[in-house]
């Protein structure tokens, strides 16, 4: 048979957060997937706005390859806040 | 180097790091769960048949809009659950195919009738309640599609629960028909509820290599004695009596002792011979055929609507 897409489904739950990646589902166009994921992912006032995205247009990074892109941060500590020096009189900063 | 990546997999599991789709996991890590989140997924759709047998016939509006809503979480809960399965790399219409021909088990709990309207409160308070005993556990599961799933489906629950034993708390204050209803009702569901749990800890050879995956947390027997413990407090509450003379309190364990369970009757039901398999799963067949042509119609509509639209951009 041939098999209804699959969509990724995105839900801000309130504004001023940002749309959070809650499941996915079956549907044959965006218009469906939206009534689709109303009704799955928001029975509950869970969200004010959703994301429908068809899955084949997701690309995600390769965890094989984590290393080598998420390495190079981990020894950059001069990037957080905590790896300079200031005197404890100073307050606020 | 196949070992080597077993030994960073069982390590992560160790480290309580989750394991997500596109990560690297032994082929039968991936088995077991494609066949326990489908089963599981199977059994949310399946569960939705006793119940909708009685929304027609609910006493009043309040049980009506109650037992709607959890018919429509069950059904929610089974897409949440095929799609955690999907990520696993399944196509969603062959596990469709194995449900509908009979190959894909289901909670055997299902193919039992709910016969009265207190049946649908020992739904709620026997079969949730001891699906709750399973489910919590799961929320915590290594494959972190799957444990979020279940986030989302024990949230759900515990209303099931707690609508199933309050009409059993009603007809538990109702006329003497009403109490004998709701004793028949308990004495049906008890030991099939019990069994939901699945074979005694001796008998179920896949239990260890789960829990060294941290797919499951508890055995069933540690899950099943918990459940006992629970619902023995609950069912004073209701003034009835549980239908196991042997359920006793044993100051030395800690818990409460209780009977024999039947395996012939369990395994008999699992293998198809319980009292509803064969019209649960001719109900399943119904459905999907008769959905045939809405599902393909559905598409063709997409497809015209979507011929108009580039046609327009051109």
């Amino acid at each position: 048979m041939n098999e209804w897409p699959l969509w990724e489904i995105f839900i801000r739950s309130k504004n001023g957060l940002s749309h959070k990646h809650v499941g996915s589902l079956h549907a044959t166009d965006e218009e469906m997937a939206m009534q689709n994921a109303r009704d799955v992912y928001t029975r509950r006032s869970e969200g004010i706005s959703i994301w429908v995205v068809e899955s084949k247009h997701i690309s995600a990074s390769d965890p094989d390859e984590g290393e080598s892109l998420f390495d190079p941060a981990n020894d950059k500590v001069y990037r957080h806040p905590t790896f300079y020096n200031l005197p404890d009189e100073l307050k606020h900063m | 180097m196949e070992k080597n990546l077993e030994e960073i997999f069982q390590a992560k599991i160790d480290r309580e790091e989750k394991i997500e789709p596109k990560d690297w996991m032994p082929d039968a890590y991936r088995k077991t769960l494609v066949r326990q989140i489908s089963q599981h997924a199977h059994s949310e759709i399946i569960g939705m048949l006793p119940e909708g047998n009685w929304i027609t016939r609910a006493p009043t509006l309040r049980r009506k809009v109650a037992l709607m809503a959890k018919v429509q979480d069950e059904a929610g809960h089974g897409l949440y659950l095929y799609s955690a399965a999907e990520t696993l790399g399944v196509d969603r219409v062959e596990l469709f195919e194995q449900l509908n021909s009979g190959k894909a088990k289901y909670s055997s709990i299902f193919n039992y009738p709910t016969l009265s309207w207190a049946d649908i409160g020992s739904v709620g308070w026997l079969v949730d309640g001891a699906a709750i005993m399973n489910q919590v556990p799961l929320c915590r599961c290594s494959y972190g599609p799957y444990a979020r799933a279940m986030v989302r489906v024990c949230k759900e629950e515990s209303f099931h629960q707690r609508q199933g034993f309050e009409i059993l708390l009603n007809l538990s204050k109702g006329s003497q028909a009403q109490k004998d209803m709701l004793q028949e009702s308990v004495n049906r569901w008890w030991w099939p509820a019990m069994m939901m749990f699945g074979p005694a800890d001796g008998d179920s050879p896949n239990t260890q290599q789960s829990m060294k995956w941290k797919i499951k947390r508890f055995t069933n027997d540690d899950l099943r004695q918990k459940f006992v413990d629970v619902a023995y407090e609950q069912a004073k509450v209701l003034n009835v009596t549980l239908p196991d003379p042997d359920i006793k309190w044993n100051e030395e364990r800690g818990h409460y002792d209780y009977g024999v369970i039947n395996w012939d009757e369990f395994w008999n039901v699992v293998k198809g011979n319980g009292p509803c398999n064969k019209e649960r799963l001719a109900a399943r067949n119904k459905a999907w055929d008769e959905g045939q042509w809405v599902r393909e119609a559905a598409l063709a509509h997409a497809e015209k609507r979507a011929n108009r639209k580039s046609k327009k951009v051109a």
